[in-house]
């Protein structure tokens, strides 16, 4: 079987029929009119426009200038420095640590949430009303925690002296925020607690929404349950995917409270920093607003980067925008 | 019936439920030790033989936690921020994700990628031009420097969203309302958005949670004036990294949970439904 993805084709296709039937005969009621979309979009692109694009134009900029404590007061006028800070970042060995760090955290942060994300939504297809709702629950349970209570909470049950999760494990008073590895590994538990569900319950809403005649039709066909996962399901699940991926990556390389309240601002000797904290750090902690911004448009960059990836894999779904 | 689930045989199902049960309490385990937490009374928290129950049970914690000054102002000023969050990017969000789906204009499919790039936006990196924007226009140790950026930063996601909701209302229906002689505006508010409302309920859960879990900007923007912060900061006052007041800190994040918690459990079928139909798009 060679399954195509269903997002739009069918529907939008037959729509575009329709319209162009309609428009034939009358001139359609909407869409040729060209000021009224812009006064819908207006509140939109104003809101974006003063508190998004501004901000990351005044970010690029502030990376370019000398901007520390004097020149925010105004004592000093702010300078003019190229790329001078962006040399001075690229040549501190801290920076490309915290960089791999980030990474490297980012990325077994995706990967655990959406092997646990998926899993979890097969196993809800597979039983009964009470286990699902249950699972279902606890899921919204742990998504709807905020971050600082879930970072405060987890900090409890990982406490050397008074967490249960080191008395069952027989740990002793083990700390787990002294390590590097540990202090990551606990907060990237933490992170794939709050952020599964939502790749649960998408995943679960598109199984859901495949037609269960596809389903049967590969049942009669003899094909057997990983099968019909493999060429059914997973390629039209295939867009959905694709968004819970792009989102927990853009969610995941941008963590900053669970880092920042579990590893008490970084680390022992920000030992866990990761490119949001250190660049906070670098800011507001001392000062160097523009070594912080530069720190800020390299992850603009590495994000933007992923965008691209994103807009080709859309591109290559025949997704119309 | 699931022809997915019809084929499972018995002992693999039975294996399934029992697994789904039991990750749903390790799930859900963070929670009750949070709540427990909370209950317990003074001294039995910090016990080293931590007990998974409480024989007496104590509103100490609470009391601590309610007694700190402005607790209930914050409590109040995270509502204000996250409702006046929610209802504002639903609504500017409703209006662009008409406009982007059922208009042929220049420049659209551009909007439509910039939506997408501005979704990928480190909001964190802004904090640093933001705090100079709310300084320059005296809005630092104010809501408003909580609540206009997160509209900013809940609109792409937002907009995106509901593109799918909004793409799925027939045309035909647009074409008759106006052939009964609705006017636009009557369309857009009376027909359209009630049909899209599902969606906007799967983006408000979106934008209440980035706002309500909202902790870097209310630490960055608020400095001076505390009755203007909001409940992330309330917790904070109890953890000392050093010598955290546990019982403060578990009976503070029960409080601070609560409302996401109904209002999750409030729109929990929509949301999934939600997710559904933005995923069928």
């Amino acid at each position: 079987m060679t399954g195509s993805p269903v997002s739009s084709g069918g529907a939008v296709r037959g729509r575009v029929t329709v319209r162009r039937g309609l428009s034939r005969r009358s001139p359609r009621p909407f869409g040729r009119s060209s000021a009224t979309p812009w006064i819908y979009l207006a509140p939109a692109l104003v809101v974006l426009g003063g508190l998004l694009v501004y901000p990351v134009y005044q970010l690029g900029l502030i990376s370019f200038l000398e901007y520390t404590q004097a020149q925010v007061s105004g004592g000093e006028p702010a300078t003019f420095q190229g790329f001078g800070n962006y040399a001075e970042l690229l040549g501190d060995g801290e920076f490309w640590r915290v960089l791999l760090a980030t990474v490297v955290f980012a990325a077994a942060c995706v990967v655990s949430t959406l092997a646990v994300g998926c899993a979890l939504a097969v196993l809800l297809t597979r039983v009964r009303a009470v286990p699902r709702l249950a699972l279902m629950l606890a899921g919204l349970g742990a998504w709807a925690t905020p971050a600082v209570t879930g970072s405060t909470v987890w900090l409890l049950l990982f406490d050397p002296d008074f967490g249960p999760v080191n008395r069952m494990l027989g740990l002793g008073d083990h700390s787990w925020t002294y390590g590097r590895y540990s202090a990551f590994l606990l907060v990237l538990l933490e992170v794939v607690w709050c952020s599964f569900p939502f790749v649960m319950v998408t995943v679960y809403a598109g199984i859901r929404a495949v037609p269960s005649e596809v389903l049967e039709a590969a049942a009669l066909d003899g094909a057997s349950q990983w099968r019909i996962w493999r060429s059914v399901l997973a390629p039209m699940l295939r867009p959905i995917l694709v968004v819970v991926t792009i989102q927990s990556v853009i969610w995941d390389f941008k963590v900053f409270t669970q880092i920042y309240v579990m590893t008490n601002g970084g680390g022992i000797a920000g030992q866990n920093m990761v490119l949001n904290v250190y660049a906070y750090q670098k800011a507001f902690a001392s000062s160097q607003y523009s070594l912080g911004s530069a720190i800020g448009v390299v992850m603009l960059l590495i994000l933007l980067a992923v965008t691209l990836v994103y807009l080709r894999l859309l591109r290559r779904q025949g997704e119309e925008l | 019936m699931n022809p997915v689930r019809a084929r499972v045989r018995r002992p693999w199902r039975l294996a399934a439920e029992v697994s789904a049960l039991l990750i749903a309490v390790v799930v859900a385990f963070p929670l009750y030790w949070m709540v427990l937490s909370a209950f317990k009374p003074a001294g039995e928290i910090e016990s080293s033989k931590p007990r998974p129950w409480t024989l007496t049970p104590s509103l100490d914690s609470f009391r601590r936690v309610f007694e700190q000054q402005e607790f209930g102002r914050y409590f109040l000023n995270s509502l204000i921020v996250a409702g006046c969050v929610v209802i504002a990017s639903a609504l500017i969000a409703f209006l662009a994700a008409t406009a982007v789906t059922r208009f042929r204009f220049r420049f659209r499919t551009t909007l439509l990628i910039m939506f997408l790039v501005a979704q990928m936006v480190p909001v964190e990196a802004l904090t640093i031009p933001l705090f100079f924007l709310m300084r320059d226009f005296g809005q630092l140790n104010t809501l408003g420097s909580l609540i206009l950026p997160h509209i900013a930063f809940s609109l792409p996601f937002a907009i995106w969203m509901l593109r799918g909701f909004v793409k799925a209302v027939p045309e035909a229906l647009e074409e008759a309302a106006y052939i009964d002689g609705a006017s636009r505006a009557r369309f857009l508010w009376q027909i359209l958005f009630p049909l899209v409302l599902p969606g906007l309920v799967a983006t408000s859960v979106f934008s209440f949670i980035s706002t309500w879990n909202d902790f870097l900007f209310a630490k960055s923007f608020i400095i001076s004036d505390t009755s203007q912060s909001t409940l992330p900061m309330a917790l904070l006052v109890f953890y000392k990294p050093d010598d955290p007041d546990w019982g403060g800190v578990m009976a503070a994040s029960t409080v601070m949970t609560i409302p996401v918690l109904v209002f999750f459990v409030l729109v929990q079928r929509r949301l999934v439904s939600g997710l559904g139909g933005a995923v069928k798009d």
